[in-house]
């Protein structure tokens, strides 16, 4: 919608054909669209692309840096795997490998579990747990444990079905954390038992510390029941819930971005565990990640704001010599036109020139007659008082008729002048009466009849009098070349509307062809040969144009021509 | 020799009286008109012995009223005034039977001259 009215507006801007000087607004006016319109036209794909370069080039980046990471994570997890699984053969190896009553011998046991620890870190006690549930021996550093039920724990119940048993890591009695490894004794011919060992989980924090982060970056492991499992930087120490929720992704490794507690933007990279069912967690700052991209996004955020200030510095410049040229082309046809118009104005005082020097050679001739009769007195009287009154009355006479001279040519050359646009309060009937003076000696003597009915009371009209004789004139003389001798012309003026004037003027001539209507307007277009120009009507066009007003045209050949001419009171 | 008799005939009413008045005191006996019909008029009643006669006249224009003074007597010199800048309208006054044309404002003397040289023709 206000695009629309926009671009109305914009094209309303745009220079008209006529004569019409366009004033500086409108070439401020015009300079501004067009700049608008350009600076839209190229800086919105450029935005809209580098948008685009933007988001791919960091999807780009980020799988690029994220890389490194999944594969960092799915190593790491395949050593907790393969750590926590060597554990898990050896205590099954050790079941297998030894008989009942060997293991729950005490002594025994703790020559094993001596072994055991010298060639596996991380052990801290095994035991041998019988059918019942009960502690038969033990070895390591809690020698109370010896004779503990363990059938009502839960871990108990599960080995029994599963046959092998990893826990969540747990705080023991010395308070540090540590997870248990049970395994059933599988051989039939043996009752059931179960051995369970300990092993310090301080092994886990060497296995995170070996992925070597960067210290904004943090790994940690939980459990299924989002448990941490280690110790962490940010988030937490070892058995607290973790605050980041993790979800169980369709792929061994999943990618989350998500905000921190701590407000940081993150990406989390996670993998999960199959036994026992903890979910390996690297995060990662989405700054810390990203940090490579920076440079080169402002690096190219730098280009687009150069492009963007080049883009503007061209179009300033353009649209200003555009609309500078525009405004000198309009000024040069302006001149033009009233160069034409003018050159138009002194063809039709040299068509009226016949008229004009017969006007002034009869009063000449009177001139003539009244200073060579006072020649003449002079030089047949010798008494130059008895003529004194004689004298006085040929005196008189002469000026009586250089007036009559001056005023027909000052009526010439009022209207030959060549004046700028000079606007004033003016009576249109006045003005008409004036062009007639023109014309009355050519009417009296090809005995035209000239028909004048200005209306009466009709509204003063704020024009250009010059100008609006030259329209007059122009109409006037084409219909005097248009009738024959004893033709006649008919004109009125009537107020059309509150805000406008009108002019008829019509002929009883040889009227137009409907191929020279069409032309009529068009310059150098005649029908008069070589005595016209071609000007007369589209200069008349012109002018009443400029001045704001419209023009009608009806005409038929062999009945005559019938011109109507609107002028504003004012122009607009 | 009795004086010169002549007829001068103009619209500009003025110019003719004056005229007149310079004529008459050179001897010449002149009557005037203001117009080609009463010119006519007193052509038919009086005779004259030269007529001068304005070309470009209202109503009844010179060349219309040297036509019909011709078709009235063939041999009266008639003079024609012409105030127009181009002389189309002298020759043409010629071709019709004008003994001589001149244009406005006139020499008294070039006037005097070709008056009689006009009637001494006749």
């Amino acid at each position: 919608m206000n695009l629309s009215r926009w671009w109305e507006g914009f094209t309303r801007s745009l220079p008209k054909d006529s004569g019409q000087a366009a004033s500086p607004d409108r070439y401020h006016t015009l300079r501004r669209n067009i700049i608008i319109l350009m600076l839209l036209i190229t800086i919105a794909p450029l935005t809209f692309m580098a948008l685009i370069n933007h988001y791919q080039y960091q999807a780009n980046l980020k799988r690029g840096a994220l890389n490194p990471i999944q594969t960092l994570v799915a190593k790491t997890k395949h050593s907790f795997e393969l750590f926590l699984e060597e554990r898990l053969s050896t205590v099954r190896f050790i079941a297998s490998a030894y008989a009942y009553e060997e293991l729950s011998d005490n002594q025994k046991l703790n020559r094993i579990f001596g072994t055991l620890k010298s060639e596996f870190s991380g052990f801290v006690d095994l035991g041998l747990i019988d059918h019942n549930g009960i502690q038969v021996s033990y070895a390591g550093p809690y020698a109370r444990f010896l004779g503990k039920d363990y059938s009502e724990q839960g871990w108990f119940q599960e080995v029994t079905v599963r046959g092998a048993y990893i826990s969540d890591v747990f705080l023991g009695y010395r308070k540090f954390p540590h997870l248990a490894i049970a395994v059933q004794n599988m051989r039939r011919e043996d009752k059931r038992w179960i051995l369970r060992a300990t092993i310090d989980t301080r092994m886990f924090d060497n296995l995170i510390a070996s992925m070597g982060l960067d210290p904004q970056s943090d790994a940690f492991l939980i459990n299924q029941e989002g448990i941490l499992q280690t110790n962490t930087k940010f988030y937490g120490k070892i058995l607290e819930p973790c605050p980041l929720k993790t979800f169980r992704g369709a792929s061994v490794i999943n990618v989350l971005e998500q905000t921190d507690p701590m407000g940081r933007e993150i990406f989390m990279v996670y993998a999960q565990f199959n036994n026992p069912e903890y979910t390996l967690v690297v995060v990662k700052p989405r700054s810390v990640l990203l940090k490579s991209g920076f440079a080169l996004k402002s690096e190219m955020f730098l280009i687009y704001v150069i492009s963007v200030v080049i883009i503007m510095l061209v179009v300033l410049k353009l649209s200003g010599g555009l609309v500078k040229s525009l405004r000198e082309a309009d000024e040069k046809r302006e001149s033009a036109f009233r160069e034409l118009e003018h050159s138009q104005k002194l063809s039709s005082i040299g068509r009226l020139a016949a008229g004009v020097a017969h006007e002034i050679n009869n009063p000449l001739a009177i001139i003539n007659e009244k200073a060579g009769l006072i020649k003449d007195v002079v030089e047949h009287v010798d008494d130059c008082n008895a003529v004194r009154e004689k004298f006085l009355d040929l005196t008189q006479s002469i000026l009586k008729t250089v007036d009559r001279c001056r005023t027909i040519t000052h009526r010439l050359l009022g209207f030959a002048r060549r004046l700028e646009a000079h606007f004033e309060e003016l009576n249109l009937n006045d003005v008409i009466t004036e062009v007639l003076g023109f014309l009355e000696k050519e009417a009296l003597h090809r005995q035209i009849d000239i028909r004048f009915n200005p209306a009466e009371n009709l509204p003063k009209i704020y024009s250009d009098r010059s100008q609006l004789e030259q329209v007059f004139l122009n109409i006037l003389n084409n219909a005097f070349a248009a009738v024959d001798d004893g033709g006649r012309v008919d004109i009125s003026t009537w107020e059309e509307n509150p805000a406008t004037l009108g002019v008829a003027i019509q002929d009883n001539g040889c009227g137009m062809s409907e191929e020279t209507l069409r032309h009529m307007f068009e310059p150098f277009f005649t029908t008069k040969k070589e005595y016209g120009t071609g000007l007369g009507l589209p200069i008349t066009y012109g002018i009443v144009k400029k001045l704001g007003g419209d023009f009608k045209v009806r005409s038929k050949e062999g009945e005559g021509t019938h011109f109507t001419i609107f002028f504003p009171k004012s122009p607009g | 020799m009795p004086p010169l008799n002549i007829l001068l005939i103009d619209d500009e009413e003025d110019f003719v009286k004056t005229l007149a008045e310079r004529l008459q005191l050179r001897g010449i006996e002149v009557w005037i008109a203001t117009d080609g019909a009463t010119g006519l008029r007193l052509f038919q009643s009086h005779p004259f012995d030269v007529v001068i006669l304005d070309i470009l006249m209202p109503g009844l224009g010179g060349l219309e009223v040297l036509e019909q003074m011709k078709i009235l007597n063939r041999q009266i010199p008639i003079i024609l005034l012409t105030g127009l800048g181009d002389t189309q309208e002298g020759p043409r006054g010629l071709q019709l039977g004008a003994s001589d044309y001149l244009m406005k404002p006139v020499d008294i003397d070039d006037l005097i001259k070709k008056i009689n040289a006009a009637a001494a023709i006749s």
